[in-house]
């Protein structure tokens, strides 16, 4: 484990040059994204989304279903790319890099921009204990048994799962319930120390209160992490997110766009667009 | 040693000792994707090398001059009888085999009890499983006195009329006919028909059946309207599947068939055409020289008749099954 | 036939109630049972010409007592539907166990006659020197494990790969679908065209006349190697994307999510296809016959020289019997039973790995 924090190495590599002026705090993890456009083959998914994504925050981002909200997502750690034919033109910025610029190993990228998915999906051959190890463990790191168990508690622990959990920890990942298993999948995502988290629609599977319950995680998570979430839920939305983007789509076939990112509040009170305020208001959608 | 670390706060660097554009692994997928890859073309490869061998050792088989062998036979006098006995028993065994698979495939599919339907599938995967020169064993020693005893008798002195047992035959005494052949070559490409059968039975979408039921069907009304309709393309192409399967048996048929040379039709008697499979089976050990390449010859043409069979049996799978999803 | 007769008077339920049409008439329950007991009982009267039990022919007249009668009860009682219904389900569950008939008579034969010689002698000394009575299959058990061990050796890895490639790395390509149809064609390869095969090969490589065990594994490798594929494809199929994506998302490369993820979720249907696959090929014997041919020896090296085999030593013995007779027919049959209980073992084996293996979590 890394217990020495090397601070100024830290701000060495915060951003410097696609520094975006408008920004109103310049911390590390941000992410600025420019002009990116995202293909699946001749299909043009998303066009032209520009945004900055503040660290130690969550931002969220609604929209009708097939908007390009998903696959926006998936493109902030190139998860997108598993599809075959996948690619983007334009960039995202974290820490001074360019996630697509020449030389980056997408697999690396994932490594700092963690993500949760729609469903929970533990790894049926593994306990929980293994699960939460699994980053670590999948990619060959030798670790000695003491700093293996400090970390599956400080992750755990850091999904507020270790309670719950602590004494069965070798039982299988799939013997938990919806909602413990989706904070597991966290637990899994944060052991391997990412700057960012993403979550999408972490909580359409789940019953209202395990829903809370990682409602109330994400709020936690988000003084260490920069969360970006993905919902339907346009109240999950407002209850949990500083800052949301609304992504819509003209017709099938066309791509998705930003329409408009601002303050939550700001969007779900008194957007500037004509479109974001018929969706929130339910109007469409 | 077990300092666990608070929780890392947004001021600690997490993880920067790697760089993004750190090769992670890269060289492991190399290597992984090349060794599948190399496994998938060596596919390729040894499909061609086979062709080419039998091919090349086959070829002088074929060209040969007919003086060469005994008999003066050209190759397509030779192989003649051969092709019409594999062909001719593989026809009986398929006669026999498809009805009983399909009501044996209904059965597991649709009136066993649920419970004890897997373990039925698993006898039947087991009679799939039994080595052919055991059934050759069986056949020769167990089933072909029977049937010579009190099956071929009445069979010549009630249905001789038909052409493919005849009236005034002289019986097989030891049963070592056609006939018997047929029959053990039946059982073993029944499993292979059920099988196939019973997976598309199972997957008769549940509405069909409702929508039938609903209707005041009976079970077996059911099974007439919704699941035979279904399943039809898999029948079939379980039963070409089948079909290949026996065209290829080689040691039962080596084993039970007492052979002659020449094209025979009689089923119950000691005169019968052998097939390509037991033939070479039979001669192979003994022979030498052009007569080797005769042999080759012959299984390259055995290869080519299954090979032609068995893709018609998946054109019609697949025929079917999109058909039945559109 | 007066055992029908008594079941219709005797049926409770037609008489009371005969305007209540959803309940009239039904041979539901005690009525069925009675034929099926009356069929069996009739079909047992087949022993009295004979004068001794003759149980295949017992059990087919009963059953053609059985579906005979159902049809003449249910059209008196129940209706034409119904008697239609009841015999396609009496013909159905008859060709059952018409079916299980040759099942049962070929494990009774083989374990009846391979008892015989199913002794320690069998299964520890060789066919050296023997003339006649004694000598055993030691050898070719010795062969036999000797060239499935370098089949599964070859095809096991060369089958799986080949199953990561069409799953986890072909696009939809030319390539992948020229490789998936030939798999195919693999498969429908008759056995002996792969011996044929496989003595081509090796005369060019070594010239004519070349026995090996080496031989004998290549031809088997050809047909055990396209089931590999098939049933190994077909389980990393069934493992769901979302443990692939959940794998990526942690940064771990592609070819250890394969080998850490998704191979050890698939691996209990890809062991029991493996070891059915196994089981398939052990009983292999034309293409033995071809490219091994037999010998009385023990022959550890598959490199060079005869090998004996099971089904091959079985084959051989039968079909050319030294004197007495018997004693080289009983060896064969020793040597079938060996087969029989080798592909059960297995059978049972697989059946074994695919419960306990199975990962519980997975939906």
């Amino acid at each position: 484990m890394t217990e020495s924090v090397s601070v100024p190495e830290l701000h060495a590599a915060a951003p410097t040059g696609d520094v975006d002026p408008n920004s109103p705090v310049d911390r590390p993890n941000r992410i600025d994204v420019t002009d990116l456009d995202i293909y699946y083959g001749d299909f043009k998914a998303v066009e032209g989304v520009s945004m900055t994504i503040n660290p130690n925050s969550v931002t969220a981002l609604i929209g009708p279903s097939g908007c390009g909200k998903s696959t926006f997502l998936r493109s902030l750690n190139r998860m997108h790319e598993v599809i075959n034919g996948a690619y983007v033109d334009g960039s995202v910025v974290i820490n001074g890099r360019d996630l697509y610029g020449p030389g980056v190993d997408p697999v690396a990228v994932r490594r700092k921009v963690g993500m949760v998915f729609q469903r929970p999906n533990p790894f049926p051959t593994m306990s929980i204990a293994d699960n939460v190890l699994a980053g670590k463990r999948l990619n060959a790191k030798r670790m000695s048994k003491g700093d293996a168990e400090a970390l599956v508690e400080q992750s755990l622990r850091g999904a507020n799962l270790w309670n719950e959990v602590k004494d069965r920890l070798e039982k299988p990942g799939s013997s938990l319930s919806g909602g413990q298993q989706q904070r597991l999948c966290i637990a899994r995502a944060i052991a391997v120390e990412p700057d960012v988290l993403l979550m999408d629609e972490p909580c359409s599977a789940l019953d209202p209160i395990s829903t809370l319950a990682i409602e109330e995680l994400m709020l936690e998570l988000k003084d260490t992490y920069n969360i970006v979430i993905v919902t339907h839920n346009m109240q999950q939305a407002a209850r949990v997110s500083e800052r949301t983007g609304f992504f819509s789509i003209e017709g099938t076939g066309k791509p998705g766009r930003l329409i408009e990112m601002d303050t939550t509040e700001k969007i779900f009170s008194n957007p500037t667009e004509q479109q974001t305020q018929d969706y929130v208001t339910g109007r469409f959608g | 040693m077990t300092i666990i670390d608070p929780l890392p706060t947004g001021e600690q660097d997490a993880g920067s000792d790697r760089k993004l554009d750190e090769p992670v692994g890269r060289l492991g997928d190399r290597i992984f994707g090349g060794l599948s890859f190399g496994a998938a073309a060596a596919i390729l490869v040894t499909l061609g090398a086979v062709a080419i061998f039998l091919f090349t050792q086959g070829r002088e088989g074929v060209t040969a001059d007919a003086t060469n062998f005994d008999g003066d036979q050209g190759f397509v006098e030779y192989v003649g009888p051969f092709l019409f006995g594999t062909i001719y028993i593989s026809v009986i065994a398929l006669l026999l085999a498809t009805p009983v698979a399909i009501a044996v495939a209904l059965f597991v599919s649709h009136y066993a009890p649920r419970k004890i339907a897997q373990t039925l599938g698993y006898f039947i995967d087991l009679l799939a499983a039994i080595p052919s020169v055991v059934y050759g064993l069986w056949g020769i020693s167990v089933l072909a006195p029977i049937l010579a005893r009190s099956v071929f008798p009445p069979l010549r002195d009630n249905l001789g009329f038909l052409p493919f047992f005849g009236s005034d035959v002289v019986l097989s005494p030891s049963g070592r006919s056609t006939l018997t052949v047929g029959i053990v070559l039946a059982v073993m490409v029944l499993p292979i028909i059920t099988a196939i059968s019973r997976e598309v039975f199972v997957q008769t979408p549940r509405l069909h059946e409702e929508a039938s039921l609903a209707l005041g069907a009976t079970r077996w009304e059911v099974i007439r309207q919704a699941v035979i309709p279904y399943g039809r393309s898999g029948v079939i192409s379980g039963a070409m599947l089948g079909l290949g399967r026996a065209l290829g048996e080689t040691m039962a048929v080596a084993i039970i068939l007492s052979p002659s040379f020449g094209f025979f039709w009689d089923t119950l008697t000691n005169s019968n055409s052998n097939t390509i499979a037991s033939n070479i089976a039979l001669q192979f050990p003994e022979a030498a020289g052009l007569s080797v390449n005769r042999l080759v010859a012959t299984g390259l043409v055995l290869f080519v008749i299954t090979f032609g069979v068995n893709a018609l049996a998946r054109r019609i799978a697949s025929a079917g099954f999109s058909g039945a999803d559109g | 036939m007066s055992t029908t007769d008594e079941l219709v008077r005797d049926e409770p339920v037609t008489d009371p109630r005969p305007t209540d049409d959803m309940t009239s008439g039904s041979l539901d329950g005690w009525p069925m049972r009675g034929i099926v007991v009356a069929a069996l009982a009739l079909g047992a009267l087949t022993w009295v010409p004979s004068g001794s039990v003759n149980w295949a022919r017992w059990v087919v007249a009963s059953l053609l007592v059985y579906v005979i009668g159902t049809a003449i009860v249910s059209r008196i009682v129940e209706s034409p539907r119904q008697a239609t219904d009841r015999v396609a389900k009496a013909l159905v569950t008859s060709s059952f166990f018409v079916v299980l008939l040759p099942l049962v008579s070929v494990l009774w034969t083989v374990v009846e006659r391979g008892s015989n010689r199913f002794d320690w002698a069998f299964y520890s000394t060789t066919m050296r020197g023997v003339v006649g009575e004694g000598g055993g299959g030691y050898q070719a058990i010795v062969g036999t494990l000797v060239i499935t061990a370098l089949t599964a050796l070859f095809s096991i890895p060369f089958g799986l790969f080949t199953a990561i490639y069409l799953v986890e790395y072909a696009k939809e390509s030319a390539f992948s679908r020229l490789v998936t149809g030939l798999v195919d064609v693999m498969t429908g390869i008759p056995s002996i065209v792969a011996g044929l095969f496989a003595y081509a090969l090796f005369v060019l490589l070594d010239g004519p006349g070349h026995t090996s065990g080496l031989a004998g594994a290549v031809a088997l490798t050809l047909l055990m190697t396209p089931v590999v594929v098939r049933t190994s494809e077909e389980m990393l199929r069934l493992v769901p994307n979302e443990l692939r994506e959940a794998s990526y998302a942690l940064g771990v490369p592609k070819w250890r999510t394969i080998v850490k993820v998704v191979l050890p979720t698939a691996i209990a249907g890809i062991l029991t296809g493996i070891v059915l696959a196994v089981a398939r090929v052990i009983g292999e014997t034309a293409p033995l016959l071809v490219t091994v041919g037999i010998t009385n020896d023990v022959n550890w090296n598959p490199m060079s020289g005869r090998m004996a085999t099971l089904p091959v030593f079985s084959y051989n013995s039968y079909k050319f019997p030294t004197l007495p007779p018997q004693a080289s027919i009983d060896r064969a049959w020793a040597a079938a039973l060996t087969l029989v209980l080798i592909v059960m073992v297995l059978f049972s084996i697989a059946r074994i790995l695919s419960t306990i293996l199975k990962p519980k979590g997975l939906k």
